[in-house]
């Protein structure tokens, strides 16, 4: 198939653009097939919009006489307008754009096509390896050892080819564990406290079901996970109630008797699809600027974001609790172990290991437990808060993060090194990129695509000389100590850098950013003298 | 600022630092207390009246507990009282830890019921403090209590701390510190008296007006006949007078009391009046007349012979109703707030209904509204303003500050902050005595006006972080000395009231404390040449720009996060860098004169930014808050519904036996671990030990 079937008008001239904190201009609007190019055609300016058609999130027409207007609403938020003369032009606009936005096939989307001067596809694709990663945590060597039993992704299709497990637990245990977790997503370590050399598991629901099947061999491995330590917790992202339902479904928990060395915690987390519908609630609330102050209020709470913010950063909190103050192992998971658990496994590793918080940290994190992990981009960002098709499997859990990631970042602003700006960077990656970390929904499928090979990497183009700068924090002052977030409503924001993003009062806020970096750059400057 | 004005500022500041200050007089925070050299060796003819009000003077083994910063355990001591504070002084010979109690900062005594270990007193404070006091036997509770009520309500001004504080200062230099800010400077620094607006001797003496100040602007063709009739039409005689004037565009805001109009009545001298106005501004064939009132409440007061401007009377006016609400209204909604601010382990949902349900903000974005309607037309249509809402001295002061905010640069700085304060609510009498109860007296009378300025100053400085001089912190000092009586600067209701006082005579000015204080006071991130900094601040007023002033209204979050400041951080960098090129220039001459010729330093090993002398900034090893109880509390909320669901919730508290656990653990002194942790970064303990939170704690702080 070829992009140029389904663009009948590639341009149009004449065109009015309307865009938030810009005044309208007036030029031409070409329609490619992965962007939208407006340039503006006015003496003695030379403006131009470049828009990744992936970015749209919906398209609304609205015709009057000869001309239309299409409104434009992006998935980083941002709301266009442009005024077409023509009808046939702005409904052969309308559908271009309608269909391209959303095309299934990853192979044909953008990043299989951006080919930067500066970037090569030889590079390495990504920061590290599961490999690597084993290899330079040598603590970890004495009693954990690198699993290759996923090596053609036949035991869990989620999770990339090598993972780490007890050294004392053999393949083929493994693969019968595999076989009793959903999915196939067994036990794997995710994190090592190298203080006290606990560590983070996490993994997907057992599958006890409703006859509470055992199975001696997963039992095995969490004991060999404590080893002689006389408890681990479990911390369940479901209410207790909700685990005893998916017990008829065939899922379950770990239960006392046979895991007796392990204590459960439930906290409930959403996801999903009132994850979803919380983000549309608040982007609702946050476009509508005509409300009373109590109208807001109530809107924002109702929407719940912030109860969920408040959640994850609590229940990370009583991870990392567990782990550093407590001195004990913990499991993590919920149902399928690809949302809520990375996102509180990724969140107290923040809490807790320095490392996490430099830049370069923080990429690799994410790249770790988000990407190989096997967090199922492509379905929860197909669309955002702005689409009007029937939501499946979309959900914000990855924004969840980021949010919640700001809200560290705000209560400690010296102890992350890298900026608000990647942050942002991020959730509008996510949703659309030039690059190919986030396509596909796991490992297996990017091999499959050849993703490696055939695009580029975004992490190892944010770490570019040219941008590391403008993503690193200028306040950022190493420290070893845990950071423990306050999870009190009041010290919990809206993210206005994110969801006020094209409002004033974000371009405020950016100016400030920019200012506190000159004066560093400044001080830093006499210092030297 | 004009050469006047800072030459007085620079007069006062060079004497001030080569004196020693001996009056560095307590502010309300806990740490600060009276200098030695406060009292004479015989104490004032004052004190003795009022420690005839002490019962008892000292109660041994109280525990107390300072609810509001979070403490968790009460701390045993030694409880004084004497004429000014309460004091309590720690029994452990180590920290001996001291808290002062100003007496006019309590706003109330509350006696709760007593329990077995003891009887209990709750002292709030009007910076919305609370601390806990439990006192072993009830005959001393009961002394205590009747003194701290009794002191913390002085009947009349002489019993006032500030008349009798005898600092030692000589005549000429107190009454410097009442020049330190020259309102007539600031007059002529916007350009005032000029061909448009002239000073008026009409009410010198007070004889129009006695709540207005004797200098007053007019305009020009405003007669001493138009300025007394139209004072007989108008509420308490506030005829209209000038409060700023914009010579960019030759508009002013100008302020007065509601007209007396009833339904019908009218006054020709009034009409003049706003007709001179008019003509006052060139450029403009009207005037704006904003009544900050809700358009009802100023219908209603037509029946009382009160109201508004009828426009068919007057010429050329256009009536914009803002809908800022009456002080009563205010005061229950800051109650309200101050409630959310004190609840514990609130919900993501308790915490916004409680926001939402004080109405809290929404009053503070009517203020903000007022400002910007009167800004932009000053400053975009060039169209003159005249201000009112019924007496002219709450909503108006109001609604004019903020707009002179706004309006004029100058106003957000440090020194121009406190002549606006002198100007708009000191000098125009915003009754300071009544609203901020300094006496017993009418509660009606009291409601948190200045509150709601300088919060919205604070909005927008969050709005505008580049654009004041000043920090959050000199809001609070502000703040604390309206309410605290410690300087004569707030006292009275207006300026004739001051003067019957002989407040100059007998008190001192706070402003000149606060400007040698500055350097605690100034926001880093001040840049006036940056553009938002510039002209006129042109803020959003959408409600999503409103947050909870959590500084002022949550003192457990405020020493809490932000537990790294990156303001603080700035500031010290900003030292450190300061302080090293000084280093660099002595040494330079140092070796000059040594050698005696000049040194170029090759370029040497530079510093790294945050080396040790800097103080580290990371909130330390905090116990953790306690993320168990949050949720398990929501959760028990929640599952009281259904009965299946308590089932449920058995099973969630077997689990969460850990938590209590945890919590044992966090609730112990902790001593142990803070010194464990701080081994890896040195000098973090002590920072870690104040930041240490605990905002999230559910449980009730405990007195044993």
């Amino acid at each position: 198939m070829e992009f140029s079937d389904h663009i009948k008008t590639a341009n149009v001239e004449d065109v009015v653009l309307r865009q938030p904190l810009h005044p309208p201009s007036r030029g031409t609007l070409c329609i490619t097939g992965h962007h939208l190019l407006f340039s503006e055609r006015e003496e003695g300016s030379s403006q131009q919009v470049l828009l990744l058609l992936r970015n749209i999130d919906a398209v609304e027409k609205r015709m009057s006489g000869s001309s239309g207007t299409i409104t434009i609403k992006c998935k980083d938020l941002r709301v266009l307008q442009l005024d077409i003369p023509g009808m046939e032009q702005c409904l052969n606009i309308s559908r271009s754009i309608e269909t391209l936005s959303c095309l299934d096939n990853v192979s044909e989307m953008y990043p299989f096509f951006y080919r930067p001067t500066d970037l090569s596809l030889q590079d390495q694709w990504g920061l590290s390896t599961p490999e690597k990663h084993y290899t330079q945590m040598k603590e970890l060597h004495e009693r954990w050892r690198l699993s290759s039993v996923n090596k053609s992704y036949s035991v869990c299709p989620s999770y990339p080819p090598a993972v780490i497990v007890p050294n004392c637990i053999d393949d083929e245990t493994l693969k019968k564990v595999a076989k009793f977790r959903q999915g196939g997503r067994f036990p794997v370590l995710c994190y090592y406290h190298r203080k006290n050399g606990m560590v983070i598991m996490r993994s997907s629901q057992p599958l006890t079901g409703a006859n509470r099947k055992r199975c001696k061999e997963d039992e095995l491995l969490l004991q060999a996970v404590i080893e002689d330590s006389d408890k681990g917790f479990i911390i369940d992202t479901r209410s207790s109630q909700q685990v005893h339902q998916a017990r008829m479904t065939g899922g379950g928990f770990e239960s006392k008797s046979f895991y007796n060395c392990w204590k459960r915690l439930h906290r409930q987390m959403e996801r999903g699809k009132a994850l979803q519908e919380s983000l549309i609630k608040l982007v609702e609330a946050c476009s509508d600027e005509s409300h009373s102050v109590d109208r807001w209020l109530s809107k924002l709470e109702n929407s719940k974001w912030l109860s969920h913010v408040q959640t994850a950063l609590s229940t990370a909190g009583l991870l990392a609790e567990c782990v550093e103050r407590d001195g004990h192992s913990a499991l993590v998971h919920g149902y399928e172990g690809t949302d809520c658990s990375l996102l509180i496994c990724t969140l107290a590793q923040l809490i807790m290991d320095p490392f996490c918080r430099t830049l370069e940290g923080f990429l690799a994190l994410l790249e770790r437990e988000w990407v190989q992990a096997g967090h199922p981009f492509q379905q929860r960002c197909a669309h955002s808060a702005y689409s009007h098709a029937r939501f499946q499997q979309e959900s914000p859990v990855f924004l969840l993060l980021l949010d919640c990631v700001w809200q560290l970042w705000r209560q400690f602003p010296l102890a992350l090194g890298f900026s608000e700006a990647l942050l942002l960077r991020l959730a509008n990656e996510v949703y659309a990129s030039d690059y190919g970390t986030f396509l596909c929904n796991n490992d297996q499928e990017r091999c499959a695509l050849g993703v490696k090979d055939r695009t580029h990497c975004l992490f190892r183009a944010l770490l570019r000389p040219a941008e590391i700068d403008y993503y690193s924090n200028p306040l950022y002052e190493p420290t070893e100590l845990a950071i423990w977030p306050s999870v009190h409503p009041q010290s919990l924001q809206l993210w206005r850098g994110f969801f006020l993003r094209w409002t004033q009062l974000a371009h405020h806020l950016e100016e400030v950013q920019e200012e506190i970096r000159s004066m560093v750059i400044e001080w830093a400057r006499v210092a030297q003298r | 600022m004009t050469e006047v004005s800072a030459a007085t500022v620079l007069n006062v500041i060079s004497e001030g630092s080569e004196r020693q200050r001996p009056t560095r007089v307590p502010t309300a925070a806990d740490e600060d207390k009276p200098s030695d050299c406060c009292f004479s060796a015989s104490p004032p003819s004052w004190m003795l009246v009022m420690m005839e009000h002490i019962r008892t003077p000292k109660v041994e083994n109280v525990r107390l507990l300072d609810r509001s910063s979070g403490q968790r355990k009460a701390s045993v001591g030694t409880l004084y009282l004497s004429a000014t504070h309460t004091i309590f002084i720690e029994n452990n010979p180590e920290t001996r830890k001291e808290t002062w109690v100003l007496h006019s900062m309590v706003c109330s005594v509350e006696r709760p019921p007593a329990t077995p270990s003891g009887s209990q007193l709750i002292l709030r404070c009007k910076d919305f403090r609370v601390f806990q006091v439990l006192i072993p036997q009830e005959r001393a509770c009961l002394d205590v209590h009747a003194s701290l009520v009794r002191l913390s309500r002085p009947e009349k001004y002489s019993e006032l701390y500030c008349l009798s504080f005898n600092p030692n200062v000589n005549k000429e230099e107190r009454e410097e510190s009442w020049n330190f800010i020259d309102l007539q400077a600031d007059y002529k620094r916007m350009g005032v008296p000029n061909n448009l607006w002239v000073s008026t001797v009409a009410n010198s003496e007070y004889r129009v007006c006695d709540t207005y100040p004797a200098e007053l602007f007019v305009p020009k063709s405003a007669t001493p006949a138009v300025i007394v009739g139209s004072s007989r039409f108008r509420s308490r005689g506030r005829f209209p007078a000038l409060s700023y004037f914009h010579q960019d565009t030759l508009a002013a805001v100008c302020r007065c009391s509601q007209p007396l109009s009833g339904f019908s009545g009218r006054c020709q001298e009034d009409e003049m009046m706003l007709q001179a106005v008019m003509k006052s501004n060139p450029g403009s064939d009207f005037i704006y007349v904003v009544d900050t009132r809700p358009k009802l409440n100023a219908m209603a007061n037509k029946a009382a012979g009160k109201g508004y401007e009828n426009e068919d009377h007057y010429n050329n006016i256009k009536l914009h109703f803002i809908g800022i609400e009456n002080i009563h209204v205010m005061r229950s909604s800051q109650q309200k707030i101050i409630d959310v601010g004190e609840m514990r382990a609130p919900t993501m949902t308790d915490f916004l209904w409680g926001l939402e349900n004080s109405g809290w903000l929404k009053h503070i974005k009517a203020v903000l509204d007022a400002g910007v309607f009167i800004a932009k037309a000053v400053a975009d249509e060039g169209v003159s303003v005249l201000v009112h809402c019924s007496d002219g001295w709450d909503r108006t002061a109001q609604a004019c500050s903020v707009s002179s905010i706004l309006l004029d640069p100058f106003y957000r700085t440090i020194q121009g902050f406190m002549v606006l304060i002198e100007r708009d609510w000191v000098s125009f009498g915003h009754k300071f005595s009544h609203r901020y109860a300094h006496l017993d007296g009418d509660p009606r009378e009291v409601s948190p006006v200045i509150d709601q300025f300088l919060e919205c100053v604070w909005q927008l400085s969050e709005q505008f972080p580049c654009a004041f001089e000043f920090n959050e912190r000199f809001l609070f000092a502000v703040h604390t000395h309206v309410y605290s009586c410690q300087y004569g600067t707030f006292l009275g209701n207006c300026e004739k009231e001051r003067r019957d006082m002989r407040l100059r005579e007998r008190s001192h000015s706070v402003w000149p404390q606060l400007w040698k204080d500055r350097s605690q006071f100034s926001n880093p991130l001040y840049k006036a040449e940056l553009s938002q900094s510039q002209g006129i601040l042109r803020p959003n007023t959408t409600p999503y720009c409103f947050k909870m002033w959590k500084g002022l209204y949550n003192h457990v979050e405020k020493s809490t996060p932000p537990r790294q400041s990156p303001a603080d951080f700035l500031s010290a960098v900003r030292d450190e860098s300061h302080r090293l090129e000084e280093e660099l220039t002595n040494h330079q001459e140092r070796i000059a004169a040594l050698t005696g010729k000049p040194i170029m330093w090759e370029k040497m090993e530079a510093p790294r930014r945050g080396s040790s002398r800097l103080p580290h900034r990371h909130s330390g090893p905090d116990p953790p808050t306690s993320y168990s109880e949050a949720i398990t509390s929501s959760e028990l909320q929640n599952s009281h519904l259904c009965s299946s669901e308590l089932a449920n919730q058995r099973a969630q508290r077997a689990d969460s036996a850990f938590s209590g656990l945890l919590g044992q653990q966090l609730r112990s002194p902790d001593v142990e671990d803070v010194s464990a942790c701080s081994d890896l970064e040195s000098g973090v303990a002590d920072l870690s030990s104040r930041s240490s939170c605990g905002g999230d704690d559910s449980k009730d702080p405990e007195l044993e």
